[in-house]
């Protein structure tokens, strides 16, 4: 079983035991418009909660993804760098970013849940 | 985020209604609530304006009239080659010429565009600098001219291989026209001063239309399937991929136009040994830019790689060096290249075509080609 949270910066964590894949939600991509570039953090780094870990380019502007909680990056979409749009066409499936191995718990604590979420941009 | 008095001391164009029922999404631009994008996003916005037709609102660009007292246009054209290196005097009726007012230092205090309509010369200006060159010309041109701000009408682009056969049907003179004829024409009956030109590099059509009738056009237009409304993000990609400098990014106070690139614009009527060689402001350190070089010139730049290298971005000349050598002036992704686009300025012994450098992004060097520009070919119809 997993369970989806949120954070206020639009990323969703799919939690699977002590591992979470981080993306960017569907409202985040329509904001962001066209993604044409996507940098992702290097396998084996320590992410520090609310560190830049990604950027997303679309064409007018550059945005930092940060890191939702502490962790090691444990595995990245390689298929974001060949294919960038696949971050407005399947946000919140396909165009995972990466994958975390969670530091801290008590870090989940801060997160939304869905409807939380849906208020949060509604 | 802007504060709420912000956004209420935001100017608005007389299509800001339209924008709004398209679906566009509205930011401050230059003192005006203007659209970036419609729903169909900036890549198809660029991509459609080059395979068929954009519309574009461009009303908060200043127009201007400029009407010799004498009743003689070439008092007016000779009146305003004392604040432009260009020959204003050349420029037949019916035609239209780029052109750079300068300042004493020989930098750049706004691009602009002057048609000769026969008995006056017509001007557009940037939204950001109008004020400032109303107040230039006035200072400068009022004993010869009558200055007249035309801010009661609108000017919207029509840009695209379908722009022709669009504007036929409510214009029959538009086809003859040729890159850079301008003029008045009624367009759907309308009273309107239509150029063929643009800042896409493609071919297209700028209309000035008087405000009231503005929407009324817009709407005539966008009822053509071929025409698709487009913001200020695409207009922006159109014109980096074509190479256009925009104001106050590229060109500058502190860029000379031989620095950046734009000697094609200046008549050699108005450089050394021309019958009219200098008379406008920084005629010394420009004709010295002519005649011995500049030390630093705007190049375009094409990356290897995907990231986009944007605006402010230091340039090296290797991938260790500490000391930046120049820097981007305006970068981005350009749909139809479908690669990262920049422009920037470097000093000239790195500036020829093929030189490699490297761009600092994010702590990282990426490396780059200088390359030459436009982008993307161009499709004037000259």
């Amino acid at each position: 079983m997993t369970t989806t949270l949120y954070t206020s910066d639009h990323e969703w964590l799919a939690i699977d035991g002590d591992v979470a894949t981080v993306g960017i939600t569907d409202y985040a991509q329509s904001q962001l418009g066209d993604v044409v570039f996507v940098e992702l953090p290097k396998v084996g780094r320590t992410l520090k909660k609310t560190e830049a870990a990604a950027v997303v380019e679309s064409v007018k502007a550059a945005s930092d993804v940060y890191a939702p909680i502490s962790g090691e990056v444990l595995e990245v979409n390689d298929a974001l760098s060949a294919e960038p749009a696949l971050v407005n066409s399947d946000a919140q499936d396909k165009a995972w970013f990466f994958k975390i191995r969670i530091a801290d718990r008590s870090e989940l604590g801060g997160l939304m849940d869905e409807a939380a979420y849906k208020a949060h941009t509604a | 985020m802007l504060a709420r008095d912000d956004q209420n001391s935001l100017k608005t164009t007389p299509l800001h209604g339209l924008h709004v029922s398209l679906g566009g999404k509205m930011v401050p631009f230059a003192g005006y609530d203007m659209p970036v994008q419609y729903p169909a996003g900036v890549l198809k916005e660029h991509l459609h304006t080059r395979s068929q037709a954009g519309l574009f609102d461009v009303s908060h660009m200043g127009q201007i009239a400029l009407r010799p007292k004498s009743g003689k246009v070439e008092d007016a054209a000779r009146a305003l080659e004392r604040l432009v290196p260009q020959d204003i005097i050349a420029i037949a009726p019916g035609r239209q010429r780029y052109a750079q007012f300068t300042n004493a230092d020989g930098g750049i205090l706004d691009d602009l565009m002057v048609a000769n309509f026969g008995d006056h010369l017509f001007l557009v200006v940037n939204a950001a600098c109008k004020a400032e060159d109303e107040a230039h010309l006035r200072a400068n041109l009022a004993g010869d001219c009558i200055i007249d701000s035309l801010s009661d009408r609108a000017l919207i682009a029509l840009q695209g291989p379908k722009a022709e056969s669009v504007l036929a049907k409510l214009c029959a003179e538009a086809p003859a026209m040729k890159f850079m004829d301008a003029g008045p024409h009624k367009v759907a009956g309308l009273d309107c001063f239509v150029s063929r030109s643009g800042y896409t590099g493609e071919d297209g059509f700028e209309i000035s239309v008087p405000s009231a009738d503005a929407e009324r056009l817009a709407r005539t237009l966008l009822e053509n399937p071929d025409v698709m409304p487009i913001g200020l993000g695409a207009r922006d990609s159109l014109r980096l991929e074509a190479g256009l400098c925009l104001y106050g990014h590229d060109i500058d106070t502190e860029t000379t136009p031989v620095e950046a690139a734009l000697e094609w614009s200046v008549q050699k009527s108005r450089r050394s040994g021309g019958a009219r060689a200098g008379g406008f402001p920084g005629a010394e350190k420009i004709l010295a830019h002519f005649d011995n070089g500049a030390s630093r010139r705007r190049v375009g730049l094409l990356a290897q790689g995907r990231a986009p290298v944007r605006e402010g971005a230091p340039l090296f000349a290797d991938g260790t060096g500490s000391e930046p050598i120049g820097k981007v002036t305006s970068g981005g992704f350009g749909p139809s290249l479908n690669a990262p686009v920049a422009m920037g300025y470097v000093p000239t012994s790195h500036s020829a075509l093929g030189t490699h450098l490297f761009a600092e992004v994010r702590g990282q060097r990426l490396p780059l080609t200088v390359a030459a520009m436009p982008f993307v070919k161009n499709t004037y119809k000259r």
